[in-house]
């Protein structure tokens, strides 16, 4: 599968499969991430990019295949075991997942503190630079719920990077927010990769984002890797699915008998 | 009737699935306590809602329970030329039985709907993914520090009940009844001790414990958006509240045979 990563691969995912009751989501992926490379996986809705990620984190057992971070095979590790991994790692749920009774220095101190830091000088000099990074030191005492969509994904994208992982998860950074708030957010994983230097897998399904940030990209469909490549390539590439998915055309044709404009409800 | 054997099997089934993972939460809480870390601040804030929070609601339900008990009480009593043995049946009464009991039920409405929503909501929300994702185990942030809030606000709570419920039985026995001051007191201190108060406290605990593991499990088993919210919500009430009359039947069954009423 992978062949022209000239590092050794950070992240390794082998064989890896999931069902959830009937439905088989995971059907055998491949994946490498080489250290310092940003890897954005796209593809479908259902095409199981989140469960992918959700794998890559622990947070789901495969039924299976392996996935190994930084030399150690996590698949097999129970909720304890994984501590020193989940430590290397930072995290951008779709959401954000900001902790709701928690105001937004305090979101951002969270990890910090978890991971044993008890200095208060320090904690706030490290939350401060994570939030000039994202350009929100000034709503530092804000809660979550008084902030806008995209403010969240950013406060999110700085506790995400607060503890300077090794490896940082993005799923979906840019769903739910205008080009404008997208690109931002973009421009700001872009600045981070080479800020910090973090190796990074990014899930998505906006173009945009994949042109702006990936080194390499895996396209999913069907619960399989259907091509892996570089950014280049996939652009170049011929096949219809992946020529459908990049131009965003779904094959369905207008049903004239079942427009909505002709028949209007009284 | 195929079909309702049918029924019967799958409640069996899943009553003992149920159970199992109540005991699963049990044995990952015991895990928590050697292997996890103490948060204090979120102890401090489960104590703040739980212990503090809660007392307004449970004054009021032990000051009106007292109330009803020493009016009927007296009711009954003077026809027969007790009305001075109101102070005996409501302290007893409160002690042992309703004191415990309807600050447990209390407790489960105010305190365990709370826990399951919030839980719930982070489930929903992908914030206990969050946590997992920071290394913060769930059981060792979400429930251990409700476990030790319940475990020391419950007692409190309880005391403050049974405290208020005998006031108000005074002010009704004393102040409205016209029942002699000093025999209402020497009754209701001569047949109430300490293991009385202590048989309360401890039933209090267990209601306690339940309520905390009951509801912190449905928070934690949300699916389904905010529809699973609000289904765990009620389940986790309805669930603990059943517990709390079932145990506290077997709870009496137990203090009668080791702690007898003793009424000499």
């Amino acid at each position: 599968m992978p062949d022209s990563v000239s590092s050794p691969p950070y992240v390794e995912v082998r064989g890896l499969k999931k069902r959830f009751g009937r439905q088989e989501v995971l059907r055998g992926v491949d994946l490498d991430i080489a250290e310092g490379e940003t890897l954005s996986v796209i593809g479908g809705s259902g095409a199981g990019k989140t469960v992918l990620l959700k794998h890559v984190l622990g947070l789901v057992q495969p039924d299976a295949g392996e996935i190994c971070i930084g030399g150690t095979a996590i698949s097999q590790l129970r909720e304890r075991q994984l501590g020193p991994v989940r430590r290397s790692m930072g995290v951008l749920f779709q959401n954000g997942a900001l902790f709701d009774s928690m105001s937004v220095a305090q979101n951002v101190a969270f990890p910090l503190r978890e991971s044993g830091l008890r200095d208060p000088e320090e904690i706030e000099r490290r939350v401060r630079e994570a939030l000039v990074v994202v350009k929100l030191e000034e709503h530092f005492r804000k809660m979550p719920g008084a902030l806008s969509g995209g403010m969240r994904k950013r406060v999110a994208l700085a506790r995400a990077i607060v503890t300077r992982p090794r490896l940082i998860l993005y799923d979906e950074p840019t769903a739910g927010l205008d080009p404008v708030v997208s690109d931002t957010i973009d421009r700001l994983i872009k600045r981070l990769q080479s800020h910090i230097g973090a190796t990074s897998l990014v899930i998505t399904h906006n173009m945009r984002s994949v042109a702006t940030v990936s080194d390499r990209v895996a396209f999913m469909r069907d619960g399989k890797v259907y091509f892996y490549g570089s950014k280049d390539e996939l652009m170049a590439h011929a096949d219809p699915a992946i020529r459908d998915f990049i131009e965003g055309r779904s094959h369905e044709l207008e049903d004239p008998d079942n427009s909505l404009s002709e028949n209007p409800s009284p | 009737m195929n079909h309702l054997f049918q029924r019967l099997g799958q409640l069996c089934l899943w009553f003992v699935g149920y159970q199992g993972q109540l005991v699963a939460l049990v044995g990952a809480i015991g895990v928590a306590l050697v292997r996890g870390r103490m948060r204090w601040s979120q102890l401090g804030r489960q104590l703040v809602t739980i212990g503090f929070g809660s007392q307004l609601v449970v004054i009021i339900t032990g000051a009106f329970t007292g109330a009803v008990l020493a009016a009927q009480a007296y009711v009954m009593f003077n026809q027969v030329g007790l009305g001075t043995a109101v102070g005996m049946t409501v302290s007893l009464a409160l002690c042992r039985e309703l004191g415990p009991v309807l600050t447990g039920l209390m407790l489960a409405g105010r305190v365990g709907a709370a826990m399951t929503a919030e839980i719930g909501t982070m489930k929903v929300t992908e914030q206990i993914d969050a946590l997992r994702a920071m290394a913060v185990h769930p059981v060792d942030y979400l429930v251990v520090p409700r476990v030790f809030a319940m475990i020391i606000s419950v007692p409190l709570l309880i005391a403050e009940a049974i405290s208020f419920g005998l006031a108000a039985a005074y002010g009704v026995g004393v102040g409205i009844y016209g029942i002699n001051r000093a025999h209402f007191l020497s009754h209701l201190l001569n047949s109430t001790d300490l293991i009385d108060i202590g048989i309360g406290m401890v039933k209090g605990s267990v209601f306690g414990l339940l309520i905390v593991v009951i509801c912190c499990h449905q928070g934690l088993t949300v699916e389904n958006g905010a529809v699973g919210v609000g289904k765990n919500t009620t389940s986790g009430v309805v669930f603990a509240s059943l517990a709390i009359l079932i145990s506290n039947f077997f709870l009496t069954l137990l203090v009668n045979i080791f702690f007898p009423l003793s009424l000499a």
